[in-house]
């Protein structure tokens, strides 16, 4: 269990002015004018300067102990090709996204098919935040604090039928919000999936915050997949639709070069990427590499789920 | 700007001109090497939160950059018809060899610490690596000859067909660009448009040549 002590200097959380009101009696000063143009747009239209909303959420033991990379670094350098294929793309241009209203439909191998609208999906009393290691196939990693519920809760929501074995997972592909999806640098929309029980496994994750707050449009809001174990692209953002299947899903990556991205692409400093070595990884802030752990660091909650698998195979 | 061109005497051009653009191609390094060294103090700099690939990618764009450009001089004086860009092409030549070697330093010293067996792995596993590093291997003996001393000991016929390597090279580091993004992306891909646009002109030129040639 997790003690909070707080030293004498520390405001108690709820005498912290909120961002949202932080934000607009910044806007009050910077001018009527800007405000008043603010207010006469109107709501069909993003808003470059959403302000993301504190999330209540408790915490619980999901946390590696090391201290979280800066949220500057989490928002501002990002993989997410629907916004552009440059590490600063996604921050300059996911403004364009509109998070809410949202609604993900549910279908194939349930029992309860429907659209949901998120907050029909998410219980948002029952957030919990958890400190998860993010490992990019690109040999770079992060600490990151997220806010959300397990995946598991969701499914038991939907009510997967007995024949269901498999999880997918579909991103928004929305041309007039996504300005990257002009390109076909992979096959649109964004797929990724997961095996039932993986889906079900304790850390695999729903997120809809980060450091406390809703999900930044660049971070895969306003719902996203976390599976730390896995490399950061099966961590799919902006979910729209998940289904349930009796056969394995197409995912996009794996479409793209199925040579170099498995359906599985749990973490694995044994098979090396075919251009690249898996062995390190640059943590975002530090100069040199580190050793990259089998399973990101989390077999002892996963690895049981691979177990008489040769996982060079099944990359 | 032919006229422009015209106006300036090869003196000028010598003087003034290279020192000119000796220094505009520098620019790159020097934003580089500042940034690192403010990087290195802990002080806020240019090269983002990933700065070894940062690094990386910056000097491998130059690279090309300065490649193309160097294979863009001899059709530009052609269309031009005057001789005056050939004076820059050695220089644009070495300043792609001195963003190569920058660009070697900064994957082995900055991003792989000098880790020599995983970098000995890197070039001989990984192809893209391998690809990059043969091109480079081809460019070594095209700068150490980029003297007119050089042109004298092999005769001005060797020494050009020697010096026609740059077109692999050129093919060569196009295709390490094109293998080491991910996915099907549109930028490499503007980069091997050019050159194709520069070889072709060559090639055209070559058929030319040998029509004069039979008739």
């Amino acid at each position: 269990m997790l003690i909070k002590r707080s030293e004498r200097w520390q405001e108690s959380e709820n005498s912290v002015t909120s961002e949202t009101i932080y934000l607009n009696r910044r806007r009050l000063l910077a001018g009527a004018a800007v405000a008043g143009a603010a207010a006469l747009a109107p709501s069909v239209f993003a808003q470059r300067d959403r302000v993301l909303k504190p999330l209540a959420a408790r915490s619980t033991a999901f946390d590696p102990g090391e201290s979280p990379t800066p949220e500057a670094a989490i928002t501002q350098y990002n993989n997410y090709y629907e916004f552009g294929t440059g590490k600063d793309d996604p921050a300059e241009n996911a403004w364009r996204l509109k998070p809410a209203p949202w609604s993900v439909k549910v279908d194939g191998l349930v029992d309860k098919p429907a659209t949901y609208a998120l907050e029909d999906l998410v219980d948002f009393n029952a957030l919990e935040d958890r400190i998860y290691r993010l490992r990019c196939v690109e040999a770079w990693s992060m600490i990151v604090p997220w806010v959300g519920i397990p995946l598991a809760s969701v499914l038991k929501k939907i009510e997967p039928q007995s024949g269901a074995k498999y999880v997918a997972f579909e991103t928004l592909a929305d041309r007039k919000q996504m300005p990257g999806l002009r390109w076909p640098v992979l096959d649109w929309p964004y797929t990724e999936g997961l095996r039932l029980d993986e889906a079900m496994n304790d850390l695999a994750f729903l997120a809809v915050g980060l450091y406390g707050k809703e999900l930044p449009n660049q971070n895969g809001a306003p719902l996203r997949l976390v599976v730390p174990w896995k490399y950061g692209f099966k961590s799919i953002k902006s979910i729209v639709r998940i289904s349930l299947t009796d056969t394995q899903p197409a995912t996009s990556w794996n479409i793209s070069a199925p040579r170099e991205y498995g359906f599985y692409s749990n973490v694995n400093p044994m098979v090396n990427h075919p251009r690249w070595s898996q062995r390190r990884e640059r943590r975002i802030g530090e100069f040199g590499r580190r050793e990259t752990a089998m399973f990101n660091g989390y077999g002892d909650l996963v690895a049981d789920m691979y177990a008489g698998m040769d996982l060079s195979k099944n990359y | 700007m032919t006229t422009i061109l015209a106006s300036i005497s090869s003196k000028d051009l010598r003087r003034f001109g290279k020192p000119l653009v000796f220094s505009l191609m520098l620019l790159p390094a020097v934003w580089l090497t500042w940034n690192w060294w403010l990087a290195f103090g802990y002080q806020p700099n240019g090269l983002g939160f990933n700065p070894q690939e940062t690094s990386n990618r910056f000097t491998g764009d130059w690279t090309l950059r300065f490649l193309l450009l160097s294979l863009a001089v001899t059709p530009f004086s052609k269309l031009i018809g005057s001789s005056k860009p050939l004076l820059f092409r050695r220089m644009i030549g070495l300043f792609a060899f001195f963003y190569v070697s920058l660009h070697i330093a900064s994957y082995v010293w900055l991003d792989m610490l000098f880790d020599w067996v995983e970098l000995w792995a890197d070039v001989l596993k990984r192809i893209y690596i391998t690809v990059g590093f043969t091109a480079f291997l081809l460019l070594v003996p095209l700068a150490v000859t980029s003297t007119g001393g050089w042109v004298k000991r092999l005769g001005a016929k060797r020494w050009q067909r020697l010096h026609k390597l740059v077109y692999a090279i050129g093919i060569l580091g196009v295709i390490h660009f094109i293998m080491m993004r991910k996915g099907f992306q549109i930028e490499p891909l503007i980069y091997a448009g050019i050159l194709a646009a520069l070889l072709a002109f060559r090639v055209q030129k070559h058929l030319q040549k040998k029509r004069r040639v039979s008739t």
